[in-house]
C-alpha cells in the first residue's frame, strides 16, 4: 500500500520532469542543434551533416559584429545610467521620508502595469519630435524605462532589510552620509542589488520592442539583427547561431544568480 | 575629562508622543550614571539624542562645555553601544574596529597597534580574523563596545547592551564593562531596565517615568530613601500599602500603625525584609498565604483582611504555614502622600 503511493508520487515526479523537458530544454536542444547543422532536411530525425559552416558565415558578416558592439554598448550604457539613477533613488524610497513618496514610487512601477507596446508607441512619437528616433541615446532612454521596475522595486526591498543600527553605528563612529551609504548599507545590500543589475543587463540585452521602434534601422541590437534574419533568409541556421550567441549572457546569469541564491541574500533581498 | 550637561530637553514626536519631557542631568567627569525606568518611559530617545540619532524638540546639550545640540552624530565625541550589536556583519573583527581609525586617516600601523590593544582590553586577544557571525552574542557584544572604545569617546553610551544575552554572560559583562569604564574613566551614559544593573554598575542612577525624572541619586540612596511611591515601587521589592491616616494612626484593613503625619489618605511603603512577623491565634492583622524557602532565607505572602497582598522576609521559614494569622511590625517605614514623602522612620 505504502509502495504504491510512493510509486505514484514518483509517476507524477517523472511526468513532471518530462513535461518540463519537453516545454523548455527541448526547443533549445532543436536551436542548438540548427546551430550546428550544416545540412538537416527533412525527414531525418538528426542532421546529415554537423559543422561550423553557419558560424563561419555568419561571424564574417560586419552587421553581426556591428550589432554584438551595439548591444554590449547599449546594455551596459543602459545598466550603468539604471544604477545611477535607481539605486539613490530606491536608497530615497526605502530609508526617507518626503511627499509624494507613494505616489512617485508607483508611477515606477505603473509603466510596467500597461500592455507595454502602446507606451512604446507614444513615446516613440514624442521622440520623433525630439529628432532621437534611430539614434543611440534614443534607445538608450527607451530601454532605461524597462529596466526602472527591476532597479527600483528590488533595491528598495534590499535597502529596507538593511538594519538602521548598522548604519547608525557608523555615523557614530564618524562616517558621513554618503560614506555610510558607501561602505556599509551597499555592500549589505550587495548580492541582493548584484541581482538586481543582473537582471537589467539581461533584460536590456534582450529587449527588442524599445529597440526595433526607436533604433531601427540604424541602430541594430542582436535581437533586432536575428529578428531580421528570421524575417528576412529562408536559412534557419543564422538565426539559430544567432541564437545561440543570445545565450551566453544568459548562462553568465545564471551562474551568478546561482550563487546569489544559494547564499540566501536573494530572499533577503525580498524583505524575507 | 569630559562632562556632559543636559537641559531642559525634550523630545515629541508624531502622536504627539512626549517621549522625554524637559528632562535635565548633569554627568561628572568619569561617572556612570544608569538611566533606569520601565519600558517606553524615553530611556533610548534620551540616549539616542546624546548620541544624535534623534533631534531634540527643544532643550540644550553639551559637552565639556560645547554645545552639540545639533551636531551630527559623526561629529560628535560619543561613542554608541546598541542592544543588537549592530556590528558589519559584512566585515571581520578587525575591519569593524579599524574603521572609525581610517575614517579619522591613522596610520596603518597605529591602527594595529590600538586595535590590537582594545581586543586585549576585552578580552579577544587574536580575534581580529574572525567574522561577525563567528563569535558568540557575548564576544559580539564585546566587539561592539571595542569598537567604540578604541576611538576613544568622551562619552560613552549604552542602550541595554547585555539585554539579548542570559543572566549568566550578563553578570559578568556587566562587571568587566564597570572595571573598564573606570579603569579608563570615561564618562558613561548607561541605559537599562534592569534594576540589578543599575544597582550594581552605577555611580548614580536616573529613574524616569514618562519622560521625566523621579529620582537622582547614588543606588543605596535610591533603594533606600526613594522620593516617589513610584519608585519605591520600582526598584527592588516594595509593599505598597494604600490606607488613611486619622488622629496620627495609619490604618487599612485591620492593620494600623502610628503615623504622625495630618490626617488623609496615605501610602506606606515597607520593604519585605525590614518587616517582622509574629504569629498569634488571636486579633491577627493577617494570614499567612504560602511560604517559600530559599534556602538561605523565605519569603512568606501574607494577605491584610481585605486581601491586600503583603510580602516578608523571614529567616526562619519553616516557623510560618499557610493559613496561620500573623501580626506585622515594620521595623522601617516610609510614607507618601501624592508623590511626596510625608514620613521616614
Ligand atoms: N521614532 C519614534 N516615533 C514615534 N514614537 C517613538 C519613536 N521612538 C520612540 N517613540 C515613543 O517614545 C516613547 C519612549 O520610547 P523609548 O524607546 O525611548 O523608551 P524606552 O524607555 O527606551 O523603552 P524600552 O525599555 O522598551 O526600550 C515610547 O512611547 C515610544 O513609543
Ligand atoms: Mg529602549
Amino acid at each position: 500500500m505504502n509502495t504504491l503511493v510512493h510509486r505514484r508520487a514518483d509517476w507524477t515526479g517523472i511526468i513532471m520532469a518530462v513535461v518540463l523537458t519537453l516545454v523548455i530544454v527541448l526547443p533549445l536542444i532543436v536551436v542548438g542543434t540548427w546551430a550546428f547543422a550544416n545540412v538537416w532536411r527533412y525527414p531525418s530525425v538528426i542532421p546529415q551533416e554537423f559543422g561550423l559552416r553557419f558560424w563561419y558565415q555568419t561571424l564574417a558578416r560586419a552587421d553581426v559584429w556591428t550589432s554584438i558592439g551595439t548591444s554590449l554598448t547599449l546594455s551596459l550604457t543602459v545598466t550603468a545610467l539604471s544604477a545611477a539613477i535607481c539605486l539613490p533613488a530606491a536608497y530615497a524610497f526605502a530609508r526617507m521620508e518626503f511627499p509624494g513618496r507613494n505616489i512617485l514610487f508607483f508611477s515606477f512601477l505603473a509603466g510596467h502595469a500597461f500592455p507595454k507596446f502602446g507606451l512604446l508607441v507614444a513615446i516613440a512619437g514624442i521622440f520623433l519630435q525630439l529628432n532621437l528616433i534611430g539614434t543611440f541615446w534614443g534607445v538608450v532612454l527607451i530601454q532605461l524605462v524597462g529596466t526602472l521596475l527591476f532597479m527600483i522595486w528590488i533595491p528598495v526591498a534590499a535597502f529596507q532589510s538593511v538594519d538602521r543600527r548598522m548604519e547608525e553605528a557608523a555615523r557614530d563612529v564618524g562616517a558621513g552620509p554618503f560614506r555610510v551609504f558607501w561602505s556599509i548599507t551597499l555592500p549589505q545590500a550587495g548580492p541582493t542589488i548584484a541581482a538586481a543589475v543582473l537582471l537589467s543587463f539581461v533584460g536590456t540585452f534582450y529587449e527588442t520592442e524599445g529597440a526595433w521602434l526607436i533604433g531601427a534601422p540604424q541602430v541594430r541590437t542582436l535581437p533586432v539583427l536575428m529578428i531580421s534574419f528570421i524575417n528576412n533568409q529562408p536559412v534557419i541556421q543564422y538565426g539559430a547561431v544567432l541564437s545561440v550567441l543570445l545565450w551566453v549572457p544568459s548562462f553568465i546569469a545564471l551562474m551568478f544568480a546561482r550563487r546569489v541564491v544559494n547564499s540566501g541574500s536573494f530572499a533577503r533581498g525580498f524583505g524575507g | 575629562m569630559s562632562v556632559l550637561k543636559i537641559k531642559e530637553i525634550s523630545k515629541i514626536f508624531a502622536g504627539p508622543v512626549r517621549a522625554v519631557d524637559n528632562f535635565s542631568l548633569d554627568v561628572a567627569d568619569g561617572e556612570l550614571v544608569c538611566l533606569l525606568g520601565p519600558s517606553g518611559s524615553g530611556k533610548s530617545t534620551l540616549l539616542r539624542m546624546v548620541g544624535g540619532f534623534e533631534t531634540p524638540t527643544s532643550g540644550v546639550m553639551t559637552i565639556d562645555g560645547e554645545d552639540i545640540t545639533h551636531v551630527p552624530p559623526e561629529k560628535r565625541p560619543t561613542g554608541m553601544v546598541f542592544q543588537s550589536h549592530a556590528l558589519w556583519t559584512h566585515m571581520n573583527v578587525f575591519k569593524n574596529l579599524a574603521f572609525g581609525l581610517k575614517l579619522r586617516k591613522v596610520a596603518p600601523d597605529e591602527i594595529k597597534r590600538r586595535v590590537d590593544g582594545v581586543l586585549d582590553l576585552v578580552g579577544l586577544n587574536g580575534y581580529g580574523t574572525r567574522h561577525v557571525a563567528q563569535l558568540s552574542g557575548g564576544q559580539q557584544q564585546r566587539v561592539a563596545l571595542a569598537r567604540s572604545l578604541v576611538l576613544e569617546p568622551k562619552i560613552l553610551l549604552l542602550d541595554e547592551p547585555f539585554a539579548s544575552l542570559d543572566q549568566h554572560l550578563r553578570e559578568r559583562l556587566r562587571e568587566e564593562v564597570r572595571d573598564i569604564q573606570q579603569r579608563l574613566k570615561i564618562t558613561t551614559l548607561f541605559v537599562t531596565h534592569g534594576q540589578d544593573e543599575a544597582l550594581s554598575m552605577a555611580d548614580r542612577i536616573v529613574v524616569m517615568r514618562d519622560g521625566k525624572t523621579e529620582q537622582i541619586d547614588r543606588p543605596d540612596i535610591v533603594y533606600r530613601e526613594p522620593q516617589t511611591p513610584f519608585v519605591a515601587g520600582f526598584i527592588g521589592t516594595m509593599n505598597l500599602i494604600e490606607g488613611t491616616v486619622s488622629n496620627g494612626i495609619f490604618s487599612k484593613a485591620g492593620y494600623s500603625t502610628p503615623l504622625p503625619v495630618s490626617d488623609g489618605p496615605a501610602i506606606l511603603a515597607v520593604r519585605p525584609e525590614a518587616l517582622d512577623l509574629s504569629v498569634v491565634t488571636e486579633n491577627s492583622q493577617g494570614k499567612v498565604h504560602r511560604v517559600t524557602d530559599y534556602g538561605s532565607h523565605g519569603l512568606v505572602d501574607l494577605e491584610l483582611l481585605d486581601s491586600t497582598r503583603i510580602k516578608a522576609m523571614v529567616s526562619h521559614p519553616d516557623l510560618f504555614r499557610a493559613g496561620q494569622g500573623v501580626t506585622l511590625a515594620p521595623r522601617a517605614i516610609a510614607a507618601y502622600r501624592g508623590n511626596a514623602v510625608i514620613h521616614r522612620a
